[in-house]
């Protein structure tokens, strides 16, 4: 690895600290975020020579700070000096500042930063957006390509989001307990958001997508570096590797959906795989039942059958049913379903799923999954009428296509019958 | 003499490397490992998971914290390497060696990779 591309890594790896501590000394998002800019250039001047420092986000910090209080101050002569409490003061060298930022008051920092992109008014793929430009640093050209619009509409809908949170209050002072683990059950749904953006993505898209997954895992890894004993953390974290590890064996050469029974397992990472089921121990230490470590504990059953046979579908369905009750909603159902059909049968799925027919009326999978029981059931033609349903609904190509094939051995399975 | 290598680096910095710079600098370190396997002077070696996969046994108090041993005062005095089933089971390893050898910390770490190496029973000192 260069020199600059490690220094690249050190600056990016820094960047949610850095700018969560210059946006708690300035109180402004982008005078927060100019001082981190200033401080890179002066890094990429000076790491090179003098190697980089040991703590670079305290360098980053101390430096970009110092680069905006210049600024602040030249621009005071324009306009009044803003409140003498709205920006620390300076006189601690480089070193103190090391000290003094220890580790609760970056964990705040990052965490505010983070919350700050999840206000409640901003819909869900703006606080991705903004997420992903101020505590990431990707560029609007990435973020513009990940989301598939033009470079200007995103530095728009980034420009426009970033001028809502400065109406907002962002919180300042350091939260309470409480207040600490809302912030935190809302920063973690934003970097699922994030993740599944990622995730979602098929064929040509997924390529710009995917870092969106790698960016998710190392945001999660952070926060957990700061809060080391959440096991809601340790289960997320778990739940986004133990899925991810599986990006090699989703899509066939032709870019088509291949189903979890159908995937080469072979193809999974078995290195983000052991470290989801590490951490996933590490979280169930603690005995505090949580949506996420549920849905890791049932991606970790997925991951430990060498065979698609070899699944505990049995436990599978209980995780489901935990699930439920902490998260009643009909695509957990439909998902329960599917392990009850493998567990029981198709007709006890059938059963389960009948009443959600009017609320997933409009969700392609709980068509597609229907069709499936049905032609379990050799009721062929409700399930050509289940998977047109489900192509109608399609909204992938991908997706189509994977419903068409069902059709497709449907059909060849009848003309058969006929012979 | 053998001696143990502890790699120290900024870990968030590591953990943000993309898999084709990884691969580079593991490409770069297999060509040195290979040599040093070809002197016969290659033992195990491996790649902890990051941080955020290990706790600690703290041994006087029987305590066990989420994460890395963080304390500087002790050093580092040496390391097993234990095939445990699980982390329970790692813990419970742990307990008993603390009861053998009271004082100071165990860090238990999830391994990512582990090298073998060549046997080097008779470079012992």
């Amino acid at each position: 690895m260069t020199d600059i591309a490690w220094i690249d890594a050190a600056i990016s790896s820094a960047r949610p600290q850095a700018v969560g501590a210059l946006l708690r000394y300035f109180r402004d998002l982008d005078l927060a975020e100019e001082a981190f800019q200033e401080a890179c250039l002066r890094a990429l001047r000076n790491w090179p020579k003098n190697g980089p420092p040991r703590d670079p986000a305290a360098w980053l910090i101390f430096v970009g700070r110092n680069a905006a209080l210049d600024q602040v101050r030249r621009r005071a002569k324009q306009t009044a000096l803003p409140d003498e409490d709205q920006i620390s003061d300076l006189d601690d060298a480089e070193g103190a500042v090391a000290e003094a930022i220890d580790n609760s008051d970056y964990r705040d920092d990052v965490l505010r930063l983070l919350f700050t992109c999840c206000h409640p008014d901003l819909p869900a793929t703006q606080q991705i957006a903004l997420a992903l430009r101020i505590v990431s640093g990707l560029s609007v050209k990435q973020i513009a390509k990940a989301f598939l619009v033009s470079e200007a509409a995103m530095e728009q809908r980034i420009t426009r989001a970033k001028r809502k949170i400065g109406e907002g209050n962002v919180p300042f002072e350091a939260p309470g307990p409480i207040e600490r683990a809302e912030r935190l059950a809302a920063v973690m749904a934003m970097i699922y958001l994030v993740f599944n953006e990622g995730y979602s993505a098929y064929g040509g898209e997924a390529e710009a997508r995917g870092p969106l997954c790698d960016e998710a895992i190392r945001l999660t890894r952070l926060l957990l570096r700061l809060y080391p004993s959440e096991p809601e953390l340790m289960g997320l974290l778990a739940l986004m590797l133990l899925q991810h590890a599986r990006s090699a064996a989703r899509f066939d050469t032709n870019g088509a959906i291949v189903l979890l029974e159908d995937q080469i397992r072979a193809l999974w990472q078995r290195d983000k795989i052991n470290e989801g089921l590490a951490l996933l121990d590490k979280a169930i230490r603690h005995q505090q039942r949580g949506a996420y470590q549920v849905q890791a504990a049932i991606a970790a059953l997925h991951a430990r059958a060498a065979t698609a046979a070899d699944t505990d579908w049995t436990q599978i369905e209980l995780l489901y049913r935990a699930l439920e009750e902490m998260q009643p909603s009909p695509v957990v159902t439909l998902n329960r379903a599917v392990a009850v059909s493998k567990a029981q049968g198709p007709e006890a799925a059938l059963a389960l799923i009948a009443p959600l027919a009017d609320r997933l009326d409009g969700y392609f999978y709980f068509h597609g999954v229907r069709g499936a029981f049905l032609s379990q059931l050799n009721r062929n033609a409700e399930a050509r009428d289940a998977y047109g349903r489900a192509i109608a609904l399609a909204q992938t190509p991908a997706e189509a296509a994977h419903i068409r094939q069902h059709l497709d051995k449907l059909q060849a399975d009848s003309a058969a019958a006929k012979k | 003499m053998l001696y143990a290598f502890l790699c120290y680096n900024n870990e968030a910095a590591v953990m943000s490397w993309t898999q084709e710079e990884d691969d580079a600098v593991m490409a770069k370190l297999d060509v040195v490992h290979q040599r040093l396997a070809n002197e016969g002077r290659m033992g195990p070696s491996m790649r902890l998971m990051p941080t955020s996969a290990a706790t600690t046994l703290v041994k006087e108090k029987d305590l066990i914290l989420d994460g890395p041993y963080a304390e500087t005062k002790e050093a580092l005095l040496g390391l097993y390497i234990l095939d445990c089933k699980d982390l329970d089971h790692a813990h419970s390893v742990a307990r008993e060696l603390a009861q053998a050898n009271p004082g100071g910390a165990y860090e238990v770490r999830p391994i990512r990779l582990y090298v073998q190496g060549a046997d080097q029973s008779h470079a012992a000192p």
